[in-house]
């Protein structure tokens, strides 16, 4: 049993334009002490998946379409709602692309952060404000012993960011996931974070899930990777495999149009042209297919297949793709 | 790069900020956002500046574009001194400078369609009859890869790469010959950011346009830049031809940037450790190098005294040398 299973996951949100499939079939396995990045373009469903393993999808306008997600083998949609402050903050913790998500405008950074530690630890108040203003430094805060007494409109948007970091790396939790914690960080800040979270992998053999848009900290810190376009993981695999031989034309296309260390100067970069399919009314076949540079080269009876059959996800290379007809060595 | 005079010269530039505090509001301080900036672009040349959050990037940018009044230094555009422009010579000036900004979203009015966003410059400067202005417009649209079609539909109807294309239109109406495009593709998706990239260097090359780049992102820097200066603190601390400054990085602040950025490949390690402490404060900088209180390699003679921009040890020479200001640049 692995530490997440998350396993045919589907969520809604009800719009004025109808039924919108944000997540659309999703399974992702997570073991102890691993990091397992999840990328993909903005709006693919990375959020929504993520906060739906601790059910902090709103609803309405979300809505639970079918799926299990299992943390140590407990289903976690089929939870009581009493049940889960047991969880939150405790064996799983999350650093959230927003950060006011997490922080509370009415409340001091001292008092949130001693309210984390008092209900993981029974830390009592002299012993949580140490603790507290520690890690605001390892997280890079200066003067932390000032700042802790500041009201997160006091900060700004960085150093917000690094509060909820801290917070969530002070609750040691098993399964850390964390969407894109580091986007609105300098790089040596970034650095440090990194090595931060690095740390208490090692320290407490705690899982992370990992959303980021940069495949430079994907390289860096994932054992493994999956890939989302529309609602769908169309490639999942081990870091070396995905970067060096990705089996989906998508992940192919994300990987090649990244500027190449190196690289001619001003050369003129791959892309993917065309848009992502409305998840309004996705199609009911590859939903990569209109904009597929690999598809564009099959012969037309493939091509058929393409825009006619819905690929599952199955062994390509050395990795797993949604593709009837998986890259192999071909290049872009 | 084109030889002769070049289109910008930025002579010492500086830009202070009053901070005020008390119950008069007196002023207890200045911010130095920009301490002493000097360095020139040529026609059809990019320039990257780079640096972290808060060194005066974009201030620089815009007391370039005089949208701040500087505090004191000189900025000629094509050997005009800006400050004693004329009225008719700065809104020449208005009009060959332009600028591109980093978020798609909240840069383009809600409220005007894309067609009058784009054409509302050629108004502002009284260029033909409402009629060419409509058909400059739909050719500009074209040129950035969007439809005339879109004329008539208002920015939250489009992705953030095509608004990001819209902003790059507008920018182009006037036919200026720089552009300072401020964090121009960080809020873009991968796929997305390649095709701004794209564009940026395809129009550079049939216009002939400079850019001013900045950016935090060094991969993208290092891609679309001839020459790279990067700032720390108000200060340039190094600058040359990019190639250059990649290859022989000979400020200790470049160093640690360049090693901290995450490379887009499992099977290389980060080469160097974060960098410790906070950037220290603007509004009291450290005597001596800026850079001092968290390099490595500082020694007394780095405080006593801020170290100017020197020839780096492998500096050739050229029409653009590679300068760096630290006293141990021969050592490190
Ligand atoms: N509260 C909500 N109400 C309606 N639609 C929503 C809501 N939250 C998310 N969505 C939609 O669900 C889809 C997936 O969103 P999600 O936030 O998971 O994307 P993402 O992959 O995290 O993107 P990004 O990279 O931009 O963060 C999007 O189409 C989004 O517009
Ligand atoms: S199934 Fe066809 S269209 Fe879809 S990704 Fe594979 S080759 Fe491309
Ligand atoms: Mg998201």
């Amino acid at each position: 049993m692995a530490l997440l299973e998350i396993d045919d996951l589907a969520i809604g949100f009800q719009t004025e334009a109808g039924l919108l499939r944000a997540v659309d079939g999703v399974s992702l396995r997570l073991e102890k002490g691993r990091t397992l990045g999840l990328v993909g373009e903005s709006g693919c469903g990375k959020s929504v998946t993520a906060s739906s393993i601790l059910r902090l999808v709103p609803s309405p306008p979300g809505k639970y379409l079918g799926g299990q997600i299992r943390f140590n083998g407990v289903d976690i949609l089929a939870l009581p709602a009493s049940e889960l402050p047991k969880i939150r903050g405790k064996d799983i913790a999350m650093i959230f692309q927003d950060p006011m998500t997490s922080l509370n405008p009415v409340f001091t950074i001292e008092k949130q952060l001693g309210e984390v530690l008092a209900l993981r630890f029974g830390l009592d108040k002299h012993a949580a404000r140490a603790r507290s203003v520690e890690m605001l430094g390892t997280v890079g805060i200066p003067e932390p012993e000032q700042r802790i007494g500041a009201y997160p409109h006091e900060l700004s948007g960085g150093m917000k960011q690094r509060v909820m970091i801290a917070m969530a790396l002070m609750c040691e939790p098993q399964l850390l996931i964390a969407d894109e914690p580091t986007t609105a960080l300098d790089v040596t800040v970034q650095a440090q974070v990194l090595n931060l979270i690095r740390a208490l992998q090692q320290r407490m053999g705690a899982a992370v899930l990992f959303i980021t848009h940069d495949m430079g900290v994907v390289a860096e810190m994932c054992d493994e990777v999956a890939v989302m376009y529309a609602g769908r993981i169309v490639e999942q695999g081990n870091v070396f495999a995905i970067f060096k031989d990705a089996q989906h034309p998508y992940t192919k296309g994300l990987l090649r149009s990244l500027p190449r260390k190196g690289g001619a100067k001003k050369a003129e970069l791959p892309t993917i042209e065309g848009v992502v399919p409305s998840l309004l009314n996705p199609p009911a076949h590859c939903r990569f297919a209109d904009r597929c540079w690999k598809r564009k080269r099959l012969p037309e009876t493939d091509q058929k297949r393409c825009f006619s059959e819905d690929p599952k996800l199955r062994p390509a290379g050395e990795s797993f793709a949604a593709c009837h007809f998986p890259v192999g060595g071909e290049q872009l | 790069m084109s030889a002769g005079a070049p289109l910008l010269v930025v002579e010492d530039l500086k830009k202070y900020y009053p901070v005020r505090g008390g119950v008069f509001a007196a002023k207890v301080g200045d911010v130095h956002a920009v301490e002493g900036v000097t360095f020139t672009v040529a026609a059809g040349e990019t320039l990257g500046l780079v640096g972290e959050s808060g060194c005066g990037k974009s201030t620089l940018g815009r007391t370039i574009m005089r949208l701040e009044e500087p505090t004191s230094g000189r900025v000629l555009f094509e050997g005009k001194d800006v400050a004693y422009a004329s009225k008719t010579e700065l809104f020449q000036i208005r009009r060959d400078i332009q600028a591109i900004f980093q978020d798609p979203y909240s840069s383009l009015n809600p409220r005007m369609t894309v067609g009058e966003i784009v054409r509302e410059p050629l108004e502002v400067h009284g260029m033909g009859t409402k009629a060419e202005q409509i058909e400059k417009v739909r050719a500009l649209l074209e040129t950035v890869g969007l439809t005339g079609e879109m004329l008539d539909r208002y920015p939250h109807e489009f992705s953030g790469g095509q608004r990001q294309r819209v902003g790059v239109a507008r920018a182009l109406a006037l036919d200026p010959k720089l552009v300072i495009a401020d964090e121009p593709v960080s809020a873009l998706d991968v796929s997305v950011r390649s095709q701004i990239l794209n564009l940026m260097v395809r129009l550079q090359k049939e216009r002939n346009l400079a850019y001013i780049f900045i950016s935090h992102d060094l991969s993208v820097v290092e891609h679309i830049s001839d020459s790279i200066a990067i700032m720390y603190l108000g200060r340039i601390v190094e600058i040359g031809p990019a190639d250059e400054v990649f290859a022989n990085p000979s400020h200790p602040y470049t160093r640690v940037l360049i090693g901290a950025i995450p490379v887009a490949d499992p099977t290389r390690k980060r080469s160097s450790e974060p960098l410790p402490g906070e950037a220290p404060s603007p509004i009291s900088p450290p005597p001596g190098c800026p850079f001092h209180p968290r390099c490595s390699f500082a020694i007394d003679a780095c405080r006593a005294a801020v170290p100017p921009l020197e020839p780096a040890p492998t500096n050739a020479g050229g029409a653009r040398p590679h300068l760096a200001a630290c006293i141990r640049k021969h050592e490190i």
